[in-house]
Protein backbone atom coordinates (compact mmCIF):
# COMPACT_ATOMS: atom_id res chain seq x y z
CA UNK A 1 0.00 0.00 0.00
CA UNK A 2 1.57 3.39 -0.59
CA UNK A 3 1.95 5.59 2.40
CA UNK A 4 0.66 8.54 0.90
CA UNK A 5 -2.31 10.63 1.67
CA UNK A 6 -4.95 10.38 -0.75
CA UNK A 7 -7.70 12.64 -1.52
CA UNK A 8 -11.25 10.51 -2.85
CA UNK A 9 -11.30 11.53 -6.84
CA UNK A 10 -8.87 13.62 -7.16
CA UNK A 11 -5.95 12.32 -9.78
CA UNK A 12 -2.96 12.31 -8.27
CA UNK A 13 1.12 10.52 -9.23
CA UNK A 14 2.08 7.88 -6.43
CA UNK A 15 5.81 7.56 -5.86
CA UNK A 16 7.98 5.80 -8.34
CA UNK A 17 9.11 2.51 -7.08
CA UNK A 18 12.34 1.68 -8.63
CA UNK A 19 13.36 -0.82 -10.91
CA UNK A 20 13.70 -4.31 -10.03
CA UNK A 21 16.37 -5.09 -13.36
CA UNK A 22 18.71 -7.03 -12.22
CA UNK A 23 22.59 -5.72 -10.86
CA UNK A 24 25.32 -5.73 -13.38
CA UNK A 25 27.75 -8.02 -11.58
CA UNK A 26 31.08 -8.96 -12.71
CA UNK A 27 30.20 -11.88 -14.48
CA UNK A 28 27.26 -10.34 -16.64
CA UNK A 29 29.59 -7.66 -18.15
CA UNK A 30 31.84 -10.52 -18.57
CA UNK A 31 28.78 -12.28 -20.67
CA UNK A 32 28.30 -9.06 -22.77
CA UNK A 33 32.00 -8.67 -23.39
CA UNK A 34 32.71 -11.59 -24.52
CA UNK A 35 29.47 -12.33 -26.24
CA UNK A 36 29.87 -8.72 -28.11
CA UNK A 37 33.31 -9.70 -29.13
CA UNK A 38 32.56 -13.27 -30.50
CA UNK A 39 29.82 -11.13 -32.80
CA UNK A 40 32.35 -8.33 -33.86
CA UNK A 41 34.72 -11.16 -34.98
CA UNK A 42 31.92 -13.02 -36.73
CA UNK A 43 32.19 -16.44 -34.72
CA UNK A 44 28.64 -15.96 -34.01
CA UNK A 45 25.53 -13.30 -34.41
CA UNK A 46 22.76 -11.95 -32.66
CA UNK A 47 20.47 -14.23 -34.33
CA UNK A 48 22.43 -17.14 -33.31
CA UNK A 49 22.59 -16.36 -29.66
CA UNK A 50 18.98 -15.02 -29.78
CA UNK A 51 17.77 -18.04 -31.29
CA UNK A 52 19.38 -20.35 -28.73
CA UNK A 53 17.98 -18.27 -25.85
CA UNK A 54 14.44 -18.85 -27.66
CA UNK A 55 15.31 -22.96 -28.05
CA UNK A 56 16.60 -23.10 -24.49
CA UNK A 57 13.22 -21.34 -23.51
CA UNK A 58 10.85 -23.50 -25.43
CA UNK A 59 12.59 -26.47 -23.33
CA UNK A 60 9.90 -27.67 -21.20
CA UNK A 61 9.38 -30.02 -18.50
CA UNK A 62 6.27 -31.31 -20.91
CA UNK A 63 9.09 -33.16 -23.04
CA UNK A 64 10.37 -35.27 -19.73
CA UNK A 65 6.28 -35.83 -19.61
CA UNK A 66 6.46 -37.25 -22.82
CA UNK A 67 9.03 -39.78 -21.96
CA UNK A 68 7.52 -40.46 -18.70
CA UNK A 69 4.42 -41.13 -20.40
CA UNK A 70 5.28 -43.46 -22.75
CA UNK A 71 7.63 -45.67 -20.43
CA UNK A 72 4.30 -45.88 -18.41
CA UNK A 73 2.47 -47.55 -21.27
CA UNK A 74 5.04 -49.08 -23.24
CA UNK A 75 7.23 -51.73 -21.13
CA UNK A 76 9.28 -52.09 -24.60
CA UNK A 77 10.30 -48.79 -24.22
CA UNK A 78 10.65 -48.20 -20.80
CA UNK A 79 13.24 -50.96 -20.81
CA UNK A 80 15.22 -48.53 -23.69
CA UNK A 81 14.38 -45.78 -21.54
CA UNK A 82 16.28 -47.25 -18.58
CA UNK A 83 19.39 -48.95 -20.78
CA UNK A 84 19.88 -45.52 -23.12
CA UNK A 85 17.99 -42.83 -22.05
CA UNK A 86 19.17 -40.42 -25.31
CA UNK A 87 18.26 -43.02 -27.85
CA UNK A 88 14.46 -43.07 -26.10
CA UNK A 89 14.53 -39.60 -26.04
CA UNK A 90 15.00 -39.42 -29.82
CA UNK A 91 12.57 -42.07 -30.40
CA UNK A 92 10.04 -39.71 -29.50
CA UNK A 93 11.01 -36.89 -31.77
CA UNK A 94 13.09 -35.25 -28.80
CA UNK A 95 16.66 -33.79 -29.08
CA UNK A 96 19.11 -36.55 -27.80
CA UNK A 97 21.01 -34.20 -25.41
CA UNK A 98 25.12 -33.86 -25.60
CA UNK A 99 24.91 -35.45 -22.26
CA UNK A 100 24.31 -39.15 -21.16
CA UNK A 101 20.85 -39.41 -19.55
CA UNK A 102 20.68 -42.22 -16.85
CA UNK A 103 16.73 -42.52 -16.23
CA UNK A 104 16.15 -44.03 -12.98
CA UNK A 105 12.53 -45.77 -12.27
CA UNK A 106 10.85 -45.49 -8.48
CA UNK A 107 9.37 -48.72 -7.34
CA UNK A 108 7.23 -49.48 -4.59
CA UNK A 109 10.73 -50.28 -2.78
CA UNK A 110 12.73 -47.38 -4.01
CA UNK A 111 12.27 -43.55 -4.02
CA UNK A 112 15.43 -41.68 -6.01
CA UNK A 113 15.85 -38.02 -6.00
CA UNK A 114 18.26 -35.95 -8.09
CA UNK A 115 20.92 -33.21 -6.94
CA UNK A 116 24.21 -31.68 -7.99
CA UNK A 117 25.65 -31.05 -4.90
CA UNK A 118 29.17 -29.33 -6.74
CA UNK A 119 26.77 -26.98 -9.08
CA UNK A 120 23.47 -27.55 -10.47
CA UNK A 121 23.67 -29.67 -13.47
CA UNK A 122 20.28 -31.03 -14.50
CA UNK A 123 18.56 -32.39 -17.38
CA UNK A 124 18.18 -28.99 -19.45
CA UNK A 125 17.33 -30.33 -23.14
CA UNK A 126 14.17 -32.33 -21.19
CA UNK A 127 13.21 -30.02 -18.76
CA UNK A 128 13.96 -26.67 -19.59
CA UNK A 129 16.25 -24.39 -16.89
CA UNK A 130 16.12 -26.14 -13.50
CA UNK A 131 14.22 -24.41 -10.67
CA UNK A 132 16.01 -21.95 -8.54
CA UNK A 133 15.74 -23.92 -5.24
CA UNK A 134 17.74 -27.14 -7.45
CA UNK A 135 20.79 -24.49 -7.70
CA UNK A 136 20.73 -23.02 -4.19
CA UNK A 137 23.16 -24.49 -1.72
CA UNK A 138 20.42 -25.38 0.80
CA UNK A 139 18.92 -27.65 -1.24
CA UNK A 140 22.45 -29.03 -2.42
CA UNK A 141 23.43 -29.08 1.06
CA UNK A 142 20.49 -31.00 2.79
CA UNK A 143 18.89 -33.23 0.18
CA UNK A 144 22.56 -34.93 -0.02
CA UNK A 145 22.99 -35.94 3.96
CA UNK A 146 19.06 -35.64 4.83
CA UNK A 147 17.20 -36.41 2.04
CA UNK A 148 13.51 -37.49 3.92
CA UNK A 149 13.26 -34.61 5.82
CA UNK A 150 14.10 -32.22 2.70
CA UNK A 151 11.37 -34.64 0.87
CA UNK A 152 8.68 -34.10 4.00
CA UNK A 153 9.51 -30.25 3.37
CA UNK A 154 8.18 -30.95 -0.40
CA UNK A 155 5.54 -32.77 1.01
CA UNK A 156 6.62 -36.03 0.47
CA UNK A 157 6.52 -38.81 2.48
CA UNK A 158 8.59 -41.37 1.64
CA UNK A 159 7.47 -44.76 3.72
CA UNK A 160 10.53 -46.62 6.13
CA UNK A 161 10.44 -49.48 4.16
CA UNK A 162 11.21 -47.82 1.00
CA UNK A 163 14.85 -47.09 0.01
CA UNK A 164 15.54 -43.22 -0.72
CA UNK A 165 18.45 -43.57 -3.44
CA UNK A 166 19.93 -39.71 -3.82
CA UNK A 167 21.96 -39.60 -7.29
CA UNK A 168 24.34 -36.90 -7.28
CA UNK A 169 25.00 -35.86 -11.02
CA UNK A 170 29.02 -34.77 -10.16
CA UNK A 171 30.47 -35.09 -13.88
CA UNK A 172 28.76 -36.44 -16.80
CA UNK A 173 25.47 -37.87 -16.57
CA UNK A 174 22.08 -36.23 -15.89
CA UNK A 175 19.12 -38.14 -15.01
CA UNK A 176 15.61 -38.57 -15.09
CA UNK A 177 13.42 -39.88 -12.46
CA UNK A 178 10.28 -42.23 -13.73
CA UNK A 179 7.83 -41.48 -10.95
CA UNK A 180 5.55 -44.66 -10.14
CA UNK A 181 2.42 -44.48 -12.37
CA UNK A 182 -0.09 -43.18 -10.21
CA UNK A 183 -3.27 -45.72 -9.45
CA UNK A 184 -6.63 -45.27 -10.93
CA UNK A 185 -5.12 -44.03 -14.35
CA UNK A 186 -5.61 -47.48 -16.28
CA UNK A 187 -6.61 -47.41 -20.26
CA UNK A 188 -5.45 -43.63 -19.80
CA UNK A 189 -3.87 -42.31 -23.35
CA UNK A 190 0.37 -41.14 -23.37
CA UNK A 191 -1.59 -37.19 -24.12
CA UNK A 192 -3.88 -38.12 -20.68
CA UNK A 193 -0.54 -39.46 -18.38
CA UNK A 194 1.77 -36.91 -19.56
CA UNK A 195 -0.58 -34.28 -17.48
CA UNK A 196 0.25 -35.85 -14.55
CA UNK A 197 4.07 -35.87 -14.68
CA UNK A 198 5.06 -32.64 -13.05
CA UNK A 199 8.75 -31.27 -13.10
CA UNK A 200 9.23 -31.70 -9.66
CA UNK A 201 8.36 -35.43 -9.93
CA UNK A 202 10.71 -35.83 -12.53
CA UNK A 203 13.72 -34.48 -9.80
CA UNK A 204 12.17 -36.93 -7.44
CA UNK A 205 11.21 -34.32 -4.90
CA UNK A 206 7.68 -35.34 -5.50
CA UNK A 207 5.14 -37.84 -6.81
CA UNK A 208 3.61 -37.62 -9.74
CA UNK A 209 0.15 -36.09 -9.57
CA UNK A 210 -2.92 -38.10 -8.44
CA UNK A 211 -5.63 -38.02 -10.84
CA UNK B 1 35.72 -49.68 -3.67
CA UNK B 2 37.09 -46.97 -1.75
CA UNK B 3 37.48 -43.26 -3.30
CA UNK B 4 41.05 -41.85 -2.31
CA UNK B 5 41.17 -39.62 0.22
CA UNK B 6 43.14 -36.96 -1.10
CA UNK B 7 42.50 -33.08 -1.04
CA UNK B 8 44.23 -31.82 -4.74
CA UNK B 9 43.36 -27.94 -5.57
CA UNK B 10 41.76 -27.62 -8.91
CA UNK B 11 38.43 -28.67 -10.50
CA UNK B 12 37.96 -31.66 -9.14
CA UNK B 13 34.46 -33.38 -9.90
CA UNK B 14 34.85 -35.87 -6.77
CA UNK B 15 32.42 -34.45 -3.54
CA UNK B 16 34.73 -34.22 -0.50
CA UNK B 17 31.57 -36.23 1.40
CA UNK B 18 32.70 -39.74 -0.36
CA UNK B 19 36.89 -39.40 -0.20
CA UNK B 20 37.94 -42.50 2.55
CA UNK B 21 34.44 -43.78 1.87
CA UNK B 22 34.03 -47.14 0.35
CA UNK B 23 31.07 -48.13 -2.10
CA UNK B 24 30.10 -50.38 -4.41
CA UNK B 25 30.07 -49.88 -8.48
CA UNK B 26 26.70 -49.33 -9.74
CA UNK B 27 28.12 -49.11 -13.33
CA UNK B 28 30.10 -48.06 -16.02
CA UNK B 29 29.32 -44.92 -17.57
CA UNK B 30 31.75 -44.88 -20.31
CA UNK B 31 34.94 -43.17 -20.69
CA UNK B 32 35.14 -39.37 -20.34
CA UNK B 33 37.89 -36.85 -20.89
CA UNK B 34 39.32 -36.20 -17.21
CA UNK B 35 37.50 -32.91 -16.25
CA UNK B 36 40.39 -31.78 -13.96
CA UNK B 37 42.59 -31.31 -16.89
CA UNK B 38 39.84 -29.74 -19.35
CA UNK B 39 39.11 -27.23 -16.89
CA UNK B 40 42.58 -25.87 -17.23
CA UNK B 41 41.97 -26.45 -21.68
CA UNK B 42 43.81 -29.21 -21.80
CA UNK B 43 42.63 -32.48 -23.57
CA UNK B 44 42.44 -34.38 -21.08
CA UNK B 45 43.33 -37.65 -22.26
CA UNK B 46 43.69 -40.39 -22.38
CA UNK B 47 39.91 -40.31 -21.36
CA UNK B 48 39.11 -41.88 -18.03
CA UNK B 49 36.67 -44.32 -17.31
CA UNK B 50 33.70 -42.88 -15.33
CA UNK B 51 31.73 -45.26 -12.81
CA UNK B 52 28.62 -44.90 -10.91
CA UNK B 53 29.63 -45.85 -7.74
CA UNK B 54 26.94 -46.50 -5.13
CA UNK B 55 27.51 -45.89 -1.07
CA UNK B 56 25.39 -46.43 2.18
CA UNK B 57 24.44 -43.64 3.42
CA UNK B 58 24.75 -44.75 6.73
CA UNK B 59 28.77 -45.34 5.88
CA UNK B 60 28.82 -41.80 4.30
CA UNK B 61 27.32 -39.68 7.14
CA UNK B 62 27.45 -39.93 10.70
CA UNK B 63 24.62 -40.65 12.34
CA UNK B 64 22.51 -40.41 9.53
CA UNK B 65 18.59 -40.02 10.19
CA UNK B 66 17.18 -42.21 7.39
CA UNK B 67 16.96 -45.72 6.20
CA UNK B 68 19.29 -48.25 6.81
CA UNK B 69 19.36 -49.10 3.51
CA UNK B 70 19.37 -45.29 2.12
CA UNK B 71 22.04 -44.95 -0.64
CA UNK B 72 23.99 -42.28 -2.50
CA UNK B 73 25.19 -42.64 -6.00
CA UNK B 74 28.18 -40.45 -7.32
CA UNK B 75 29.93 -40.39 -10.09
CA UNK B 76 33.75 -41.02 -9.70
CA UNK B 77 36.51 -40.86 -12.44
CA UNK B 78 38.52 -44.29 -12.22
CA UNK B 79 41.72 -42.21 -11.04
CA UNK B 80 39.77 -41.99 -8.26
CA UNK B 81 38.88 -45.23 -7.03
CA UNK B 82 41.06 -47.82 -5.35
CA UNK B 83 40.30 -51.44 -5.05
CA UNK B 84 40.09 -52.89 -1.59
Amino acid sequence: MSDHHHEEGVPHRHPNRPDQDDTLTYWRAMEIAVRELLIEKQVTSPDEVRTEVEAMDDRTPAHGGRVVARAWTDPAYRRLLLEDGNTACEQVGLERGLYKLVAVENTEKVHNVVVCTLCSCYPRFLLGLPPDWYKSRSYRSRVINSPREVLREFGTVVEDDVVVRVHDSTADMRYLVVPKRPAGTEGWSETQLAELVTRDAMIGVSFAREP
Amino acid sequence: MRVREAYPIGHVRTPFYVRGKSGVIERLCGTYPNPEELAYARPGLPAQPLYRVRFLQCDVWNGYQGGRSDTVDVEIYQHWLLSQ
